[in-house]
């Protein structure tokens, strides 16, 4: 688990890095290796780590927007992974889905970008597990930004009459962009929609890995014993801006400290000592965590960016006749005007 | 987010020119000291300024009655936006991407753009839905769409998209002011905002007083004679940077921005072809079933005879792909507009 929560810290250090080369001075989103939004999940580690700890490959993972610590927990293909987020033909998605957007079948491993709409594909994964009789399980990630959403709701309720075998992991940073909890829901507790369903719920505060290991065992358990779905709302923190060049105007400096100081990697580190964990231990994980990573983002480096034409392609898995991968060639005058 | 600091006396000069984000915002802010009834809600539209600047320094002005940031609910707020219009006010709801449009599309297609009809006019939803839309900085598929045809296509709601600063603030008085929903949409790369830097043109002088700009009145950018080069949004300037590059060899675009879909300014695009004799039409929505199709469709229904040549230049019917070599293989750019032209007047 500290394994998993260090290499998605030192992952994303240096996705920021190299994410910000040709965006200095002057912040332009569209400039340097990796274009686009980027958004870093630096002080959410524990959720990922501690509910991915207890699932296989053949158990699916719905991520938000945030993906890269749970991706890292649940096993994503990590050289792959970064060849994506760089627009790389080998890349998870040959360069078509982005950061937001991460495919890993292998795994199991899906994402979306739109707020709460991985919710009811977990849902749709938990009931394939049903319907087969496998005791497989779904987790769909969220934020509590997410939580007043319908597709969220809806999936609970669904979930629950069903009986799937899905765990919702709801991961409270206290922010959603720039506006705080407090302005979007009254219920300080998120656990306590469970209720609502009929289903348990369970809010682990603190940004304590361990617990979350611990409140996920029970919910992912119950679910492979088909004893139907939970809902675990963890205690994070946004450690960065919502995105990266997010300025951050509307957060005071005393709620960034705040939340640089609740590290949950430092806290578990000193769990781990108190458990006489060693030092060498702990820097040995640390460097293999650091090898592992360089080497993704140096392998991703060096792959080629996809042809152009290649846009065309994946459209569909099976393409209807009459549909080609190519672009008509708008330029041809002797084809007699275009189409 | 920058607040930036607004100098009084220059704003007094009449030829000062502003971004299309503070020109958008400067219409809302005089409509709201105009009308206690305007309000505007959406996600991060309070402290933020909004993502795109659509409401940078109004919260300072008129406080979080109305400036509202809410859930992240569209179905809830939009659909609430239609309710209080309905009661008579005049909300504006911010759906920030376009392509979230799907979580409250109940809402905006069943709701907003059908109870007037449905209510035999007896019912009016006089309220603005605004979103951002657009590619071109590598978000990828859920976050780049222009999504113009889906909203012209669905009836009950009038579609604008501007392209300019002065265009910007003169349809927003009008959005404000129409007694039907209008959907407002807003090309990210226009706005003039600091991390997504925009091309020279949609910055220009903005009158300080109001103004409307007629629904239903396209623009001829640019006059010409060879081609009429049909467009909106970002791609007016893409075509104008096109127009230039084909005058450098002799060749004489009309530059058209529709500025509206819903109305269409038909007779603009129609007169135009009568003296070009050749059409090419510019999207960045999908290819299919969309503008570039509506407006061909538009002007061979009663202009056939004047029609030489006709070119589509539009997103091929992918999904926004995020690697940049892709990106720029299906989003068109100016060399694209060029080629079309040139195929139109059957150059080699
Ligand atoms: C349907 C939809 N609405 C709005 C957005 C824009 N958006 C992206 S992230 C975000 C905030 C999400 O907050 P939260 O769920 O708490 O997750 P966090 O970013 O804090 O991890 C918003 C509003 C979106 N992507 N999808």
């Amino acid at each position: 688990m500290y394994e998993a929560m260090v290499t998605a810290r030192q992952y994303e250090e240096r996705l920021q890095e190299e994410y910000l080369e040709g965006k200095q001075p002057a912040f332009d989103i569209s400039a340097g290796p990796i274009p686009g939004e980027l958004h870093l999940a630096a002080g959410h580690e524990a959720s990922g780590a501690g509910v991915c700890q207890h699932l296989r490959d053949d158990d699916t993972v719905t991520a938000p927007h945030r993906p890269h610590h749970i991706a890292v927990a649940k096993g994503v293909d990590l050289k792959r992974m970064t060849a994506e987020i760089f627009g790389r033909e080998t890349g998870l998605s040959k360069g078509k889905g982005g950061h937001m957007h991460l495919f890993d079948p292998d795994v199991n491993f899906a994402c979306s970008g739109i707020i709460a709409e991985g919710c009811p594909p977990a849902v749709g994964a938990g009931l394939a597990a049903k319907k087969r009789n496998t005791d497989s399980v779904a987790v769909a990630f969220l934020g509590e930004g997410a939580i007043d959403q319908g597709a969220f709701l809806e999936s609970l309720n669904l979930a629950a009459v069903q009986n799937l075998p899905v765990v919702f992991v709801v991961e409270d940073n206290d922010w959603a962009i720039s506006m705080p909890k407090d302005r979007v829901t009254d219920v300080k507790n998120g656990a306590r929609r469970a209720d609502g369903f009929d289903m348990p719920g369970t809010r682990v505060d603190a940004d304590d890995a361990v617990a979350v290991y611990e409140a996920a065992r029970e919910a992912i358990g119950r679910a492979r014993d088909r004893n139907g779905p939970s809902l675990l709302e963890v205690q994070v923190h946004r450690r960065m801006g919502h995105f990266m060049g997010d300025p951050e105007a509307y957060r005071s400096d005393e709620d960034k400290a705040a939340a640089e100081r609740r590290d949950s990697i430092d806290r578990l580190e000193s769990d781990l000592r108190a458990h006489d964990v060693d030092d060498e231990t702990i820097d040995e994980l640390r460097s293999s965590a650091r090898e592992r990573v360089e080497e993704a983002i140096e392998w991703a480096k060096e792959q080629p960016e996809p042809e152009p034409a290649a846009a065309h392609e994946d459209v569909f898995s099976n393409p209807p006749s009459g549909v080609t991968d190519s672009e008509p060639n708008v330029a041809e005058p002797e084809a007699g005007g275009d189409d | 987010m920058a607040q930036q600091e607004r100098d009084p006396a220059e704003e007094r000069q009449t030829d000062r020119s502003l971004t299309m984000s503070r020109a958008m915002v400067e219409a809302i802010a005089h409509e709201m000291r105009e009308d206690d009834e305007v309000f505007y809600m959406g996600e991060d539209v309070a402290d933020y300024g909004g993502i795109f600047d659509s409401t940078e320094g109004l919260l300072e002005e008129f406080g979080r009655d109305r400036i509202m940031d809410v859930p992240i609910s569209e179905t809830a707020y939009i659909g609430a936006a239609v309710g209080a219009a309905q009661a008579g006010m005049r909300p504006i709801a911010e759906l920030m991407f376009v392509d979230f449009f799907g979580v409250g599309m109940d809402q905006i297609y069943n709701q907003m753009a059908k109870n007037t009809y449905m209510s035999g006019g007896s019912v009016s939803v006089p309220m603005v839905l605004t979103a951002a839309v657009g590619g071109t900085y590598n978000d990828a598929a859920q976050h780049s769409q222009a999504l113009y045809g889906t909203f012209a296509h669905l009836p009950g709601m009038k579609v604008v998209v501007p392209s300019t600063a002065y265009d910007a603030k003169g349809l927003m008085h009008n959005a404000i002011r129409d007694d039907d929903p209008v959907v407002y949409l807003f090309h990210k790369r226009l706005m003039g905002i600091g991390w997504l830097p925009a091309p020279d043109g949609p910055k220009t002088p903005v009158p300080e007083d109001d103004y409307t700009i007629p629904f239903g009145s396209a623009d001829v950018k640019r006059e010409g004679t060879d081609v009429t080069v049909v467009t909106l949004g970002l791609h007016v300037h893409r075509a104008l940077e096109a127009a230039d590059d084909l005058a450098d060899d002799g060749i004489d675009a009309e530059v058209i921005d529709l500025r509206t879909l819903v109305p269409l300014d038909t007779e603009t695009v129609r007169d135009s072809v009568a003296k070009t004799g050749r059409l090419v039409v510019v999207d960045e929505d999908y290819r299919s079933f969309g503008v570039t199709g509506e407006i061909v469709a538009r002007v061979a229904e009663d202009g056939l005879a004047d029609l030489e040549a006709v070119e589509r230049v539009a997103v091929p019917d992918v999904p926004l792909p995020y690697a940049r070599p892709m990106e720029n293989e299906v989003i068109p750019d100016a060399e694209d507009i060029t080629d079309a032209v040139r195929a139109a007047r059957g150059d080699e």
